[in-house]
């Protein structure tokens, strides 16, 4: 019997029980749409994390000011910050893998503009600041050099600020803010940024020249911490140690003193946060992936009820010629068909899912190539593992026996 | 010159069941001639439906020669057996066998699917061929729960020819028949071994086996007598004697 026979009797059989075979496809159908949706929106949900961690600004390298011991009491990390402007200057003079260093200081208080107020953080920095976190304005411009040495009282809004304090969607530049009673003009409003991936509202800031913030709004001598960027991904570590060393060497550490920074990098954060999301994503699968292997089972099942129920027909095959071989490859042709089918409509449907959660959620969705493949090939793999004892069984009927079977 | 197109010696069959040996089959010696018209008769339990099975190649004996067409069968394996089948034999059966939710045509059409180097317009001209034979070729495209048990009965003889067979074989094939039906089928049977075809068939009425030219009576697993028929039956001179079911109705 060539193959092409085998095809049509199986398919003649299946169209003969139409509703029982989509049931059984459906289990499948469920589990593979089941495996590519939940796989697409935790890569999505993965990719976003990345997405707003890179955002941040690539080769990002932080320096938080570290736990330090004043007569046997130890602070927390930024606690009290023995980090400096000199010690920022200082690391771009002498570390050959950092190219941007930029101080940090924050001050949390109400800004007034008109009749509104808003309550936020106003960050200073050096206009270095934009290229450390890639963080560019959308109209305006930066802050300059000379209003950093000037300290001048100039400001850039981020979108959540100037929407609160100027309406939504305004772009309020050359207006004037008041910050702790000193009016700031505004000269830039940042590109928004959206949510971080702790759910902060990173459009929620305020950034002026540092030493405007420093000397008329904190009153400190210390920085909150300081901001770099390597000379490229590549050199991240490098200027992590450089950076480790040359503080060492500044703070005048003893080698059995620990360090009283410490300092970060946004591949620590990142992988952290991918962690999370691949643990998520993987969860998913796996819930996903034990529907696809209940489907198979029901896949067996619906089989072995079929070979009973169909016994007879099986000794009328072998009545007219039909060998055990014949009988094995109908009976596995039709759940791998039962199973194929099933993935593929299972591909479409988990498709169709997460493009509408990405539509009504909002939320990023990508379906790779890679779990679509795997998904029909675990479809197929089901299909032949849990059709073959059926069919095994239909081949090894005595022809007798099945004939007479009522 | 006979010409023996079936031949067995000494076959015997013994089934066990758990402790018990049931001897079916007690040394049969028989020679069915090609193109002879052959009924077996005999009482239930004589042995009759399993001596069926073992020339139909759907068992094999305990022991003994089967020669089929020159072929020793005995020795054969399942898919050997199966390619006999489906070269040399037609079954026709008492609950006619056909697959439900399919139509006459493909019914017909089965056994060429099993057996290679047919293309789907040849399968489809010869099982229209097959169903002429038996007349029914204006139902072709019904499926079989549409039709009635003397058509599904000539299906199932359409089904057995389709592949040209050597023998015929029909294990009590008007069982599930009224009087007059069961005369059209043998009538069918006739027309078929006119052209050539062996047919063996099975049967307990005695009315059917007056229609074949030989009766080979079963007994306790033995050939008890045969009998060669004398003023033999022919169904087309015995169709219209029966009278039909509309007129037994109206008298």
């Amino acid at each position: 019997m060539n193959i092409l026979n085998v095809f049509r009797v199986s398919y003649r059989s299946l169209g003969r029980n139409k509703l029982r075979s989509f049931l059984t496809m459906l289990g499948i159908i469920i589990g593979v749409a089941a495996v590519i949706a939940m796989l697409a929106i935790g890569q999505g949900a993965s990719n976003a994390v990345k997405q707003q961690i890179a955002g941040l600004g690539t080769n990002v390298v932080i320096v938080f000011p570290f736990a330090s011991t004043q007569g046997n009491v130890r602070f927390q990390a930024g606690e009290t910050s023995r980090l400096t402007e000199s010690d920022a200057v200082a690391i771009a003079a002498q570390c050959p893998a950092v190219k941007y260093v930029t101080p940090v200081v924050r001050v949390v208080t109400q800004i007034i503009a008109g009749t509104q107020n808003w309550r936020t953080s106003v960050m200073g920095a050096y206009p270095d600041f934009e290229q450390i976190r890639n963080w560019p304005v959308q109209s305006g411009s930066y802050f300059t050099q000379s209003d950093e040495r000037t300290a001048a009282k100039v400001c850039i809004l981020g979108q959540t600020v100037a929407d609160n304090l100027f309406g939504t969607g305004s772009i309020p530049l050359g207006a004037t803010v008041q910050i702790r009673n000193l009016p700031f003009r505004v000269v830039g409003i940042l590109a928004s940024k959206g949510q971080s991936a702790m759910g902060q509202d990173n459009d929620d800031i305020v950034i002026a020249p540092f030493s405007t913030v420093q000397q008329k709004l904190a009153g400190t001598i210390y920085a909150n911490m300081l901001f770099a960027s390597a000379i490229s991904p590549q050199a991240v570590n490098t200027a992590v140690d450089e950076i480790t060393q040359f503080l060492r060497i500044k703070h005048n550490l003893r080698s059995w003193q620990a360090n009283d920074f410490t300092v970060r990098t946004q591949t620590e954060i990142a992988s952290t946060a991918d962690a999370t999301t691949q643990t998520m994503t993987l969860l998913l699968a796996s819930v996903a992936a034990i529907s696809l292997i209940v489907g198979g089972i029901g896949i067996m099942n619906i089989m072995l009820v079929s070979v009973t129920e169909r016994t007879r027909e099986i000794g009328i095959r072998m009545a007219v010629g039909a060998r055990g071989g014949d009988v094995l490859t109908q009976f596995l042709i039709e759940a791998l068909t039962l199973s194929l089918v099933g993935g593929l409509i299972g591909v479409i449907l988990g498709v169709l899912t997460s493009r509408f959660v990405s539509n009504i959620q909002k939320w990023p969705v990508v379906i790779a190539p890679q779990s679509v493949g795997l998904a029909f090939l675990f479809a197929a793999v089901i299909g032949i593992f849990f059709g073959w004892y059926p069919a095994r069984k239909a081949a090894n009927l005595n022809p007798i026996e099945a004939l007479r079977y009522e | 010159m006979a010409d023996p197109i079936i031949s067995v010696k000494h076959l015997v069959k013994i089934y066990r069941m758990g402790d018990v040996e049931v001897h079916a089959l007690r040394g049969i010696n028989l020679d069915i001639n090609r193109g002879e018209f052959a009924a077996i008769m005999g009482a239930s339990g004589s042995g009759k439906s399993t001596f069926m099975n073992i020339i139909g190649c759907l068992d094999t004996p305990t022991s003994g020669e089967y020669l089929l067409d020159g072929v020793e069968v005995a020795k054969l394996d399942r898919d050997e057996l199966a390619k006999l089948r489906n070269k040399k034999l037609g079954f026709v059966f008492q609950a006619f066998n056909l697959l439900p939710r399919t139509t006459a045509l493909e019914n017909v059409e089965l056994p060429l699917l099993y057996s290679n180097n047919h293309s789907s317009s040849q399968r489809r001209e010869r099982a229209m061929a097959a169903l002429e034979a038996v007349g029914l070729a204006e139902r072709a495209g019904h499926y079989s729960n549409q039709l009635s048990g003397g058509q599904q009965q000539r299906v199932a003889i359409a089904r057995s020819l389709v592949n040209d067979p050597v023998v015929i074989l029909a294990d009590e094939p008007t069982g599930n028949l009224d009087t007059r039906t069961s005369v059209e089928v043998i009538e069918i049977f006739q027309k078929l071994n006119e052209k050539g075809i062996t047919v063996v068939l099975v049967t307990h009425e005695p009315d059917i086996a007056q229609f074949s030219g030989r009766n080979i009576v079963f007994r306790d697993g033995k050939v008890s007598k045969i009998i060669e028929v004398e003023n033999r039956k022919i169904a087309a001179e015995e169709l219209p004697k029966i009278p039909l079911p509309m007129d037994e109705l109206e008298s």
